[in-house]
């Protein structure tokens, strides 16, 4: 089977720290696939990379057969990459209802009639079932600079599915959030439609474990360890990486 | 509640000042009416100030740059196309656009001080280049002579400062509105969300470097048209009036009038350049200083600074050693992983 995303030979140095240092990853179309590791282990710089908000210094990114890596992030969100950041990212004078508008434009089409707006009007038609699901529509009409954290992080997550990936990056998407939002997150990522492949970074392992196929070890920006849920739980290697990484 | 008051509130101010805009040429003197002809097409270059600075995040100081160019295609060439008022209009209108197309290059890339460095410096250029070019602008002595201008087909010239002040007022009053509508469109919501947060504008796909390049040309097309307002207004058009003074005022009446509110930089546009007129009549020579003092608050004022009108841009190549990480982890609240520590 091709993959979906393939990232190879991929590697970023700052100055003289190489976040990444010759990674490869292949995630499969619908795979939930996650990325985990200690702090500083390149996780964030690998979704930026892919995202193509950062420029790697060596290696190439593949999407849905073509080569993307000379791509901008907004190429790449159009291909349908899409992805939430690991600070929540969200336009903080716009209304809730308007931030998932904004993110829905680029993927709806004209609808017929010579009235001005149909593009706006499809978009906002697709943002109340997101703002529903996501359990944000009470805040529809806040400013989502006024929203508390667990609701900005909850509000990116409507964001990028309004953007119709077929690929989701997930930075930390359940960092800050509450018991209840964090069981409604699992609930949603469960509920995907198959088509959406997710690379979901996360330190909570339970969701990890509980939402996964597929993990991938990362650490000191080289991949330690990849496989099965059940694998990579009782890995001594894992474990022992962990271990380091906390001390 | 408190809302749908200040809402109110300040429909009932936004009218009165409007009836007031009205009546004032049969109140006032025919001096004090050119005067304030002027003073609109300034008010006018203030909402296109707005427009870059407040809605799409681009602090500007080179608007003078399409209202000169607006201003002088008008006197240079409308005149003999055309003496109609709607003709002059749109030839200005189109001059400032071409204008701030041909700068979209140097323009639209920078971001936050820079984008005030470099638009200062084309404004600056386009006066030099006026004061040079004496065969077509007459140099630093200016264009006079020119015209009077009929508003539409089949209409009187405008002979007295009355009409002309009201020609003012129907041109400011209709491109302001147009302006409004506008920024309520899927532009103006694009325009606000990359003020906000640029990378995530991208990170969802839209061509943010499209939407500036848009907002820079409309700027430019509304600065023009204010120029052929003033050329109606003072009959008379020279390379000072488009100085850097101009520009810094504007950019301070903006910021006074809340950067981001079109009625607001119309009227604190308006007020800045009152307030000038009125103070070098009193404190004659120390015009430098006080612009300085005005400079200073301007850059000061800037709701969030003017560097950080604009956040670093989209894609940051790792070698430069950017300063700011545009996914730096916010807190590491997150540290303990319980199942792989035991
Ligand atoms: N823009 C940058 N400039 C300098 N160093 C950076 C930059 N971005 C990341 N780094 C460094 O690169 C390494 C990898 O960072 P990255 O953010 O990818 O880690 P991470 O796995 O996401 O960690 P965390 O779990 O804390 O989010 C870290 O040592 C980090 O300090
Ligand atoms: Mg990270």
């Amino acid at each position: 089977m091709t993959c979906l995303l393939s990232a190879q030979d991929v590697s970023v140095r700052y100055g003289s720290l190489a976040a990444l240092a010759g990674v490869d990853l292949c995630v499969h179309d619908g795979q939930r696939h996650a990325l985990i590791g200690p702090n500083g282990a390149g996780k964030t710089t690998l979704l930026n990379v892919i995202g193509g908000s950062t420029k790697p210094h060596r290696g190439t990114v593949r999407f849905n057969g073509r080569d993307v890596s000379r791509l901008g992030p907004a190429a790449r969100a159009r291909r349908g990459i899409n992805r939430i950041h690991q600070r929540p990212a969200v336009f903080a004078t716009l209304t809730a209802t308007d931030n998932v508008v904004v993110a829905a434009l680029p993927r709806v089409t004209r609808r017929r009639g010579w009235w001005p707006g149909g593009r706006r009007r499809a978009a906002q038609h697709r943002a109340g079932p997101l703002l529903d699901q996501m359990g944000l529509t009470d805040v529809a009409a806040v400013p989502a600079g006024h929203l508390a954290h667990g609701q900005r992080r909850q509000l990116e997550i409507a964001m990028a599915l309004a953007g119709r990936p077929r690929l989701l990056l997930l930075d930390e998407p359940a960092a800050g959030l509450s018991a209840t939002e964090v069981g409604r997150l699992a609930e949603l990522l469960r509920a995907l439609p198959r088509e959406v492949a997710v690379l979901l970074v996360e330190h909570r392992l339970d969701l990890v474990y509980a939402l996964s196929d597929t993990v991938t070890v990362l650490r000191d920006g080289r991949t330690l360890a990849a496989g099965a849920p059940d694998e990579i739980r009782t890995s001594p290697l894992v474990r022992q990486a962990y271990a380091d990484g906390m001390s | 509640m408190r809302d749908e008051l200040i809402r109110r509130a300040r429909g009932a101010v936004a009218a009165l000042v409007l009836a007031g805009l009205v009546v004032a040429p049969w109140v006032v003197d025919d001096y004090t009416a050119a005067i304030l002809a002027r003073t609109l097409a300034l008010g006018l270059v203030g909402v296109s100030v707005a427009l870059l600075t407040g809605v799409a995040g681009m602090p500007t100081l080179g608007q003078t740059a399409p209202y000169a160019a607006g201003a002088y295609a008008c006197a240079v060439l409308g005149s003999q196309i055309s003496d109609v008022g709607v003709v002059q209009v749109a030839v200005a209108a189109g001059a400032g656009a071409v204008l701030a197309a041909l700068t979209v290059p140097l323009v639209v890339p920078a971001r936050g001080l820079i984008v005030l460095m470099i638009t200062l410096a084309i404004g600056e250029l386009v006066v030099t280049v006026l004061g040079r070019w004496r065969s077509v602008t007459g140099g630093t002595d200016g264009l006079a002579g020119i015209t009077p201008v009929r508003p539409f087909w089949g209409l009187p010239v405008l002979a007295t400062d009355q009409a002309r002040y009201l020609y003012t007022l129907v041109v400011v009053a209709t491109l302001v509105g147009a302006v409004l509508l506008l920024l309520r469109t899927r532009f103006g919501l694009l325009l606000r969300a990359g003020r906000d947060d640029e990378t995530r504008l991208r990170a969802s796909g839209h061509r943010v470097p499209l939407h500036l390049s848009g907002a820079h040309i409309t700027a430019g097309a509304i600065a023009g048209a204010a120029g052929s307002l003033l050329v109606v207004a003072q009959q008379y058009i020279s390379p000072a009036d488009f100085g850097f003074d101009t520009s810094a005022l504007l950019l301070l009446g903006v910021v006074i009038g809340g950067t981001a509110s079109v009625g607001g930089a119309l009227v604190g546009a308006a007020l800045v350049i009152a307030v000038r007129d009125w103070l070098f009549g009193v404190l004659p020579g120390h015009a430098p200083l006080v612009l300085g003092a005005l400079f200073v608050a301007t850059v000061y004022l800037l709701p969030t600074g003017v560097n950080r009108v604009r956040g670093p841009r989209g894609r940051l190549r790792p070698p430069a050693a950017p300063p700011s990480r545009p996914d730096a982890p916010a807190a590491r609240d997150h540290v303990t992983v319980p199942e792989l520590r035991a």
